[in-house]
């Protein structure tokens, strides 16, 4: 029962993707029509068939839309949307029932998740499509509001919408070639593998070190984890659940500490005018520090 | 030694800002080849993981509802909302937008951001409220409110998302401890995600209120 509502769900991310494949096909004053719609298409082809084919065919789709993305060939669309003064109206009609969906999305993932056995993607996915009635039924959208608006988003995000599941694509050839044995061989060999307070402090320090060169919080748990994690944490008898949830925000830490997140922490300096573009940061340090020990603690008392 | 070269390129590609699609797929080819491993199996290794791994780009079920809603005026209710607070100083202010912001991405609500609700919104509230409370600011002052203002949005949205089931944190860290031969629930990463975000609350809002106090002081001293 929860294969065929989660293979059902993943049809229904894979009909977004072709969505917005279909906008960027058609939209006017679309840029790179031909790859934007490619990289999406191929992407809703993975999602709703995948399952069905050849995996080293997949893996060749995934090339393609790397190549695609290499080359800038995703393109943002030009969309139309609704003015702001038709929002400001619409809020103050609608009023705070606008919120309504938006929770109904978190409440029927977690209620699903803590009280059936279906699991919370099953429950993100029913929650949305309970979401999406209740949509139409507060604001009286029409259906092609709701394409034109998940291809905007969807379009918005970009190819880095894809950036997760394919970190974990690496992990998996990380794994599959034996790059977490030789990491931790190195670091085995300045740090005792059984000294539990090396190890954790070791695992939290190596997130944020490694977000802090990289940017990316995502992209060093990967590493960090199969190197450091498993061999120093996990397997001297961490809760696995515990010690990776608290290794991914010990990341955040490098990330409020780092330039190289500059989303977060440079551009938005530009968009609020600070004269020093790094008073973000620096107003962040100390939290960050304060808080990755913190990290360090609550790893050693939850986790074991 | 050289199956590293996966890592090295990661690290020199994320740092230089090129395409993170491209540079996570090179960084696979390399470390798989480097590893003695034929094209195909690294396609196919490649292939089979992204398959298994599709759960991680869920979200995009909730665009179409998302996207209505912010069609007719979400983030302006919200802006209203919090716009109605009376907040007595700039401090305060932010502590209140952190905890807001953590819950909202506890929620999976996809409101904040520097350019939909700092700049707009918060930044001059703060400074209204700096002004009412203790006059002109100095220069650096203004520098300091600006980047307090920066930082509130980012305590707040980093660490109340991963309290949310199928946020893109917890998914990842499910998949990739799968890869790695252990099984977690999603359920289980989320509830452990939630200390940490009490307690970020928490430590900001000591460096918030240390800001008033530091306003309180100088002003004082004239």
């Amino acid at each position: 029962m929860q294969n065929i509502l989660l293979e059902l769900l993943y049809v229904m991310c894979g009909i977004v993707s072709f969505i917005a494949a279909y906008y960027a096909f058609t939209g006017k004053g679309q840029e790179c029509r031909i790859g934007t719609s490619l990289f999406w298409a191929i992407l809703g082809l993975v999602f709703t068939i995948g399952r069905y084919m050849p995996k080293n065919v997949v893996g060749a789709m995934i090339l393609v839309m790397a190549i695609l993305a290499a080359f800038k060939h995703v393109r943002v669309g030009k969309f139309f949307t609704s003015s702001p003064e038709f929002k400001e109206k619409k809020a103050a009609e609608i009023g705070n029932k606008l919120f309504v969906p938006a929770l109904a999305i978190a409440v029927a993932a977690f209620g699903i998740a803590q009280f059936t056995k279906l699991g919370g993607l099953v429950g993100l996915g029913i929650g949305a499509v309970i979401a999406l009635l209740i949509s139409f039924a507060t604001t009286g959208a029409r259906i092609d509001e709701a394409t034109r608006e998940s291809a905007r988003l969807l379009h918005q995000v970009g190819p880095a919408s894809i950036l997760p599941q394919l970190l974990a694509a690496l992990g998996a050839l990380f794994n599959a070639a034996g790059v977490g044995e030789v990491i931790s061989r190195g670091i085995g060999a300045i740090l005792p593998a059984d000294n539990i307070t090396l190890g954790v402090i070791a695992y939290c320090v190596g997130m944020a070190l490694f977000t802090i060169i990289m940017g990316n919080a995502f992209a060093a748990f990967a590493v960090i984890t199969a190197g450091v994690g498993v061999p120093f944490v996990l397997n001297q008898g961490a809760d696995p659940a515990v010690a990776a949830a608290l290794a991914m925000t010990a990341g955040y830490c490098g990330t409020l500490m780092t330039p190289m997140a500059a989303n977060f922490n440079i551009v938005s300096a530009s968009i609020l005018e600070l004269k020093d573009k790094y008073m973000i940061i620096k107003k962040q340090i100390p939290v960050g520090v304060v808080l990755l020990i913190v990290h360090i603690i609550l790893m050693l008392v939850f986790a074991f | 030694m050289i199956k590293l070269i996966g890592i090295l390129i990661i690290i020199v590609g994320f740092a230089l800002k090129l395409d993170p699609i491209a540079v996570v797929v090179v960084a696979g080819l390399a470390t798989g080849l480097t590893a003695g491993m034929s094209f195909n199996q690294i396609l196919t290794t490649l292939g089979d993981a992204f398959i298994t791994n599709r759960y991680m780009t869920v979200f995009f079920v909730t665009l179409p509802a998302i996207g209505i809603l912010e069609c007719y005026g979400l983030r302006e209710r919200a802006a209203y909302l919090i716009g109605k607070m009376r907040s007595v100083t700039p401090g305060r202010l932010f502590v209140i937008y952190t905890a807001l912001r953590t819950l909202a991405a506890a929620l999976s609500l996809r409101l904040g951001g520097h350019v939909q609700f700092i700049r707009p919104l918060i930044l001059p509230m703060a400074e209204g409220a700096a002004k009412n409370n203790y006059g002109e600011l100095e220069e650096q002052d203004i520098e300091e409110l600006k980047g307090l203002a920066g930082a509130t949005e980012n305590y707040g949205n980093f660490y109340g998302q991963n309290v949310f089931v199928a946020s893109g944190g917890v998914l990842l860290i499910i998949g990739v401890l799968k890869e790695l031969g252990f099984n977690v629930e999603a359920l289980a990463v989320a509830k452990a995600s939630i200390p940490i975000a009490v307690i970020a609350v928490i430590v900001s809002a000591v460096q918030f209120l240390y800001y008033d106090r530091k306003l309180v002081r100088k002003k004082k001293m004239v």
